[in-house]
């Protein structure tokens, strides 16, 4: 029941989430600079009842009640707009350049959390200082560039652009892990597992692991987001055509309705993938 | 590790004061342009070198420290004036609104917000000035950037609100207000001044990431995220040694703050 109610709350907020950046979305359209501005209008060839048709439209559309209605009507029917940038209907290039995004980002949240777990395996299983103090130092580097220099940086050794992706997330996913592996540890039931000799992969898989794998979900859920953030400027530093570089080519372009319907749609996304992590964990939780 | 952080905080303290002390030099002009040598390589006028429109590297790395360094702990103040009223007033009061705040504040730190920053960057006039820019790029980081801090204000005003010494003085009868400023704010002071440094280099992080994308600080006033988009040029063109200056400064900057500030522990 309680697992019922966990995911009906979770619901609820990723619906809530989803109508509130809509209609946060909305206002923040309504009210950018040069919203309701036409150049149609000031095309000599059209008549003056079409320029009158024009000017009504957009009198309608200044309206905040009406503008709300009918961004809400218009996602739920599956219309996300077009372009005015690029002259395309939104919905055209969320399919085109969601796959690219998705390849990427799955690619670097993989190599990032493969990479984290072999080193905090080997540190944990070989004790060595020197293994981990390079590890610290070399995670603690990678947090202070920022994702943008890391691509910019990347394209320089020629590297691939997911390379850059798993460089940003591995730092946060590293220090993370290693603290939470080394603060369980120090719990007393690993000590005692340890003085009595059994072995440390064994201590890792059947002790530290089901104490951990709670947070760990929880970090698997953040990270996503984290690689998400990341792809808008390995993306458009890169030249990778997804849905990142497309957030900063509106961004620059001004096209606002693209950016609006990119943001919300990337916003559930990660909404969703928290919720998954956090839902995981307690289902877990509650068959232990 | 108490040496690395003497270190650390020595070496923050050293960029920090030679910024600020060469960019109030008269010689060290950001914007002045010297028309016979465009990226010229490091020379007695310019110790290290011109940039590809012939400004002094030196003088515009001094100011764009300067800058981030300015604003970047301005924005910090504000995201933990915000983290505090979302997160510790409510963690205090406690019932409908801490469960309320607890919940906005999961919501917004699973928000990838570089997404919101773009989407408020790209809605501003096209005619904003340098300055505004910088101002409006640091105000919105510190708008949107006070979701970790809040989370951890708000435990931590709950456990002192469960704690026994808050039990006794509410049942002495002591006013809310009284307890919640003489007794409650000086044990959140140390988890606030903790926060503020941490905020701090990822707020000069955040800016670097828009000043790339081009979103930043508008030209010609530097900052160290808009020099580093000399970096493209360096691909893409020519470039010299002296091209990195910016991006050994903020990762020298950025890792001594953290080194010098930053205690991360598993929460």
């Amino acid at each position: 029941m309680s697992l019922l109610k966990s995911i009906a709350y979770r619901l609820v907020i990723l619906a809530a989430t989803i109508v509130a950046g809509g209609l946060l979305s909305a206002t923040l359209a309504r009210y950018a600079p040069g919203f309701g501005a036409d150049e149609r209008q000031l095309d000599a060839r059209l008549s003056s009842e079409s320029i009158q048709a024009i000017r009504s439209a957009s009198r309608e559309e200044r309206s905040m009640a009406t503008y709300y209605a009918r961004s809400l009507l218009r996602l739920a029917r599956g219309d996300l707009g077009n372009s005015r940038s690029l002259q395309r209907p939104v919905r055209e290039l969320l399919a085109e350049r969601g796959a690219v995004t998705l390849r990427l980002v799955g690619a670097g949240l993989a190599i990032a959390w493969g990479f984290a777990l072999l080193l905090v395996l080997a540190s944990w299983t070989f004790h060595s200082e020197a293994v981990e103090k390079a590890c610290a130092v070399g995670a603690g580097l990678l947090l202070c560039l920022p994702a943008g220099a890391m691509a910019l940086l990347l394209i320089l050794l020629n590297g691939p652009g997911y390379v850059a992706l798993a460089l940003v997330v591995f730092p946060k996913v590293h220090r993370y892990l290693s603290d939470l592996v080394g603060a369980t540890a120090r719990m007393s039931h690993i000590v005692t597992a340890k003085a009595k000799g059994i072995s440390e992969v064994r201590i890792l898989c059947w002790h530290v692991v089901p104490v951990i794998r709670r947070e760990v979900l929880a970090l698997a859920g953040v990270s996503v987001g984290l690689a998400i953030s990341a792809a808008i400027p390995v993306e458009a530093l890169c030249g990778i055509p997804g849905v990142g570089q497309l957030a900063w080519q509106s961004a620059l372009a001004r096209d606002i309705p693209v950016l609006i319907v990119v943001s919300l749609l990337v916003i559930a996304f990660t909404v969703m993938a928290n919720s998954g992590a956090d839902l995981l964990a307690d289902e877990r939780r509650q068959l232990s | 590790m108490r040496a690395a952080r003497t270190v650390a905080l020595v070496v923050a303290s050293l960029i920090a004061m030679v910024s600020l002390a060469g960019s109030l030099l008269p010689r060290f002009e950001y914007s002045r342009q010297d028309r016979e040598h465009f990226s010229a390589g490091p020379s007695p006028d310019h110790w290290l070198g011109t940039d590809a429109v012939g400004r002094d590297r030196l003088a515009r790395l001094l100011h764009g420290t300067r800058v981030s360094l300015s604003l970047a702990p301005a924005a910090a103040a504000l995201s933990l004036l915000l983290a505090f009223v979302a997160g510790a007033a409510p963690g205090f009061a406690g019932g409908v609104s801490e469960r309320v705040a607890k919940t906005i504040i999961d919501l917004v730190l699973s928000i990838p917000w570089l997404f919101l920053l773009l989407i408020v960057r790209a809605m501003l006039p096209l005619n904003t000035s340098p300055a505004a820019s910088a101002t409006i790029t640091f105000l919105m980081l510190g708008l949107l950037g006070w979701g970790v801090p809040a989370r951890i204000l708000l435990a931590r005003a709950r456990r002192l609100r469960q704690s026994e010494f808050v039990l006794l003085a509410r049942a002495s009868g002591l006013p809310r207000w009284r307890l919640l400023l003489v007794h409650v704010m000086p044990n959140l002071l140390p988890v606030l001044v903790a926060q503020f440094w941490i905020a701090v280099p990822v707020f000069i992080l955040a800016e670097a990431n828009l000043s790339l994308l081009g979103l930043g600080v508008a030209e010609p006033l530097p900052s160290l995220g808009s020099l580093l988009r000399e970096l493209e040029t360096v691909l893409s063109i020519r470039g010299d040694v002296c091209s990195f200056g910016a991006l050994i400064v903020l990762v020298v900057m950025v890792s001594s703050l953290q080194i010098a500030f930053v205690k991360h522990e598993v929460s």
